[in-house]
């Protein structure tokens, strides 16, 4: 026989799920969930009477007519008689253009500034302390803005080019500095393997890719060799060549020669243009979400005790040396999630594109194919649908590196 | 940050009962028998919200101002002038509406809309009309669920370009990088007409007629774009207008008008008989000047019915007998409003060409008042 006995179990009655706290809490969460579903759904059935009031379906037929419209960079074929569906195409891969550069410069520009704002020179630390300063608090749409319209101020247009005497030159005579964009050589093969360019370049990638693996055996070697032996193999060249040799040759017999932009009619043709509006939202986005992530990594950086600094310089280590393999590693752990929400934010604010005329994803479907076809809430779902799709991601891949970087609890 | 709206989305206003279009009335028992069960109680709430809302003529009164939509300063056509009046072509219809509506050409709230704004603001009611060099297509009467009221201006797209590229056809534009303004008929006219002539150009879109302007200038782009008259307006404003010419090419028809929502025909046919009023005005010699002179009658019994001393019409449009004449007074006939804003006298310089009366030649004709 026990001595305790269980807390008799009575009859349950419905008063209980008041007065007896291991249901009222229940009891609340059931009343809140209903009374929200009950809101939803009102919201839900209103929208569909008024849209049927005022004759309106639902429908995404329209996806399939032709657009219509032309757009300035499209990364993929387009032309105006496409359908709408692959001009929303074209502005997704613009949206995931931009974003990826400014993820990639923002990352650096904040890593550099949140190192050097830590720095022992007075100058350089109150710089970096000015630049997060300013970048940060003045909103992004703004810098979107003044960048712009200074490029198109102060660049000279394509006109400045030409005549006899031109007023402006290009820069190494291959690059020309417009305030339409840049214009830079691009490469050309003369002896492609495929019909499709795409595919010639894609077997430079892979060989690319090769040459990644190549290097990483070459490094692994060389650690195991240390370890055997307690000296570190210079490797450096190998994997110089390892990088070089193979794509070289393959560029060579596929015929590679630059092709230098030229001055034809009113526009510089030929080589590889990045328009002003790309320029104006990326360089924006970059130095602007660089500005928080500096202050991450400063947080992350501070995170690390004092302790492991030192430890470090009395093994010996340079204080170079002591931030990238001691500081920087821990740092990252604190420094990675809120990243994550920076690499967001780039997403998202890239929809600020139609400010400056970048055709992103928010100024094909959300804008022009939204205003000439009339259908708003079609579009704004996609767009929905898009945005929350991409921002899932790249939170995905983000969190499968922290969990590779984060303190492994044995 | 993350959360800016993108510009001209108001699709928000979809939910509110109070942007319910008119006609929701005549389909609330359509409505109600398709309600599925599960929103059956919920609707019942619903429908009062929605019923609720009058017809437009009568939000208009309660309201007691008229919410036109203009565009967001084309001078000539809608801007404000140094004491912040608006003033312009498409601005005396709002206000020719307004007088005949409210007994108050002053009673206007003017609402700047950009290409790609208009027409959300137009359906979801934040406005009553929309006289903004809208153009009259198949897709906007039909699609997008709007009633033209009638043409106000006669245009075509045109192109304009710096005198020192020398250019002198538009089919020379090869290459060329174009501004546009986006969400408008330009954007699309614009494309038919490179890719018939077969021949490629560099589409920058833009927003506001004043950003563009700013974009043609700084060289961002070659050639402007828009409705022949829009260019007109806009190179009348520039600095040095003569080293700015427009092509003899006209690409497009663009009949611009006033618009309003289906769904009332009542508020329709009042827009769509003020601006008549306008034009008749014009045809029939009344004007600014003698207006009260003709209203105390005269023997052209159609005078005297559009100045309500004979016949019922302004009852007939459930408004008073001096509807037409307050419109007329306001700012004067069609012909005195054209000359007053974008005629040969005023830096726009527009001739009357096809927005002449029928008498002379142009393709202003009204329907009789009768
Ligand atoms: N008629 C065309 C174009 C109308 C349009 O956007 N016109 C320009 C120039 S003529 C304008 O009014 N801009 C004034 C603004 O930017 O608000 C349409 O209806 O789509």
């Amino acid at each position: 026989m026990t001595t305790i006995t269980d807390p008799p179990k009575g009859q349950f009655r419905v008063s209980m799920l008041l007065s007896d706290t291991r249901y009222r809490s229940l009891t609340f969460q059931a009343i809140a969930l209903f009374v929200l579903i009950v809101a939803i759904a009102y919201l839900a059935s209103n929208l569909v009477r008024n849209l049927e009031a005022a004759g309106l379906n639902i429908s995404y037929e329209f996806l399939g007519n032709p657009a219509g419209y032309d757009i300035n960079q499209t990364l993929i074929p387009y032309d105006s008689q496409s359908p709408h569906l692959r001009a929303a195409w074209v502005g997704i891969l613009n949206t995931l253009l931009v974003a990826f550069l400014a993820c990639m410069t923002a990352t650096v520009f904040g890593v550099v500034a949140g190192v050097l704002r830590l720095s022992n020179n007075w100058l350089i630390s109150k710089l970096m302390a000015v630049y997060v300063e300013i970048f940060r608090n003045i909103p992004v749409l703004i810098w979107i803005i003044i960048i712009f319209t200074i490029m198109t101020a102060v660049l000279p247009s394509p006109r400045a080019f030409r005549g006899d005497d031109p007023t402006s030159t290009m820069v190494l005579g291959s690059m020309a500095f417009t305030n339409r964009g840049v214009y830079i050589p691009g490469p050309q093969l003369g002896n492609p393997l495929f019909a499709s360019v795409a595919l010639n370049w894609v077997l430079v990638l892979l060989f690319l890719v090769g040459s990644w693996f190549g290097s990483h055996a070459l490094s692994k070697w060389a650690h195991a060799k240390q370890e055997e032996t307690g000296e570190l193999p210079t490797t450096w060249y190998y994997t110089l060549a390892i990088w070089i040799v193979p794509a070289g040759i393959l560029l060579t017999i596929m015929g590679l020669h630059w092709q230098i932009p030229e001055l034809k009619g009113f526009n510089f043709s030929g080589g590889i243009k990045i328009g002003g509006p790309l320029i104006a939202l990326w360089f924006a986005l970059s130095i602007y979400t660089g500005a928080f992530i500096a202050e991450n990594v400063r947080a992350g950086i501070q995170a690390i005790s004092k302790g492991q600094t030192e430890a470090a310089s009395s093994l010996g280590l340079r204080p170079g040396r002591v931030m990238s393999l001691v500081v920087l590693p821990q740092a990252l752990r604190v420094i990675i999630p809120p990243l994550i929400s920076q690499y967001l934010n780039i997403t998202k604010n890239s929809s600020l594109a139609i400010a400056v005329g970048y055709a992103d994803v928010t100024a094909t479907l959300g804008g022009i194919t939204l205003n000439q076809t009339g259908r708003a809430i079609e579009c704004v779902l996609l767009l929905m649908l898009f945005y929350l799709t991409i921002s899932l991601s790249i939170s995905a891949v983000m969190n499968v590196y922290n969990n590779s970087v984060k303190l492994k609890e044995r | 940050m993350g959360n800016n709206p993108a510009p001209g989305m108001n699709t928000g206003c979809f939910m509110r009962p109070e942007c319910t279009p008119r006609n929701g009335r005549l389909h609330q028992e359509e409505v109600k028998m398709k309600k599925t069960v599960f929103f059956g109680a919920l609707t019942a709430v619903g429908l009062v919200a929605g019923a609720a809302s009058a017809a437009t003529l009568d939000d208009v009164k309660a309201r007691g101002k008229l919410n036109c939509g203009v565009t967001t300063g084309l001078v000539g056509f809608a801007a404000p002038d140094a004491n912040g009046e608006w003033q312009g072509f498409d601005v005396a219809v709002c206000r020719a509406v307004a007088a005949a509506v409210l007994g108050d050409a002053t009673a206007v709230e003017f609402v700047p809309t950009t290409g790609k704004t208009r027409f959300t603001a137009l359906a979801s009611g934040e406005i009553d009309m929309l006289a903004r060099n809208t153009t009259w297509t198949f897709s906007r009467d039909v699609d997008l669920k709007f009633e033209f009221t009638g043409v106000n201006y006669y245009d075509g797209q045109g192109f304009m370009v710096p005198k020192e590229l020398g250019v002198s056809s538009a089919k020379d534009l090869d290459g060329a990088t174009v501004c546009i303004q986006t969400g408008t008929t330009t954007e699309l006219n614009l494309a038919d007409f490179f890719r018939s002539n077969n021949i490629g150009y560099e589409p920058v879109p833009i927003e506001t007629n004043a950003e563009a302007q700013q974009q043609y200038l700084a060289g961002a782009c070659d050639v402007y774009t828009t409705d022949a008259s829009g260019l007109a307006a806009t190179r009348a404003t520039f600095e040095a207008p003569g080293d700015h010419v427009i092509l003899p090419e006209i690409i497009s028809k663009e009949p611009l008008g006033p618009l309003v929502r289906h769904g009332d025909p009542e508020w329709g046919d009042i827009v769509r008989w003020s601006l008549n009023a306008l034009i008749a005005a014009e045809e029939l010699g009344i004007s600014s000047t003698n207006i009260e002179e003709l209203s105390a009658g005269t023997n052209n019994p159609e005078i005297n019915r559009i100045l309500g001393t004979e016949g019922t019409l302004g009852e007939m449009l459930g408004l008073d007998a001096e509807w037409a004449k307050r419109a007329i007074a306001a700012g004067g006939n069609y012909g005195e409003i054209f000359a007053k804003n974008i005629g040969e006298s005023t830096p726009i310089g527009l001739a009357r060409g096809l927005n002449a009366q029928w008498t002379e030649g142009g393709l202003l004709y009204t329907p009789p008042f009768r």
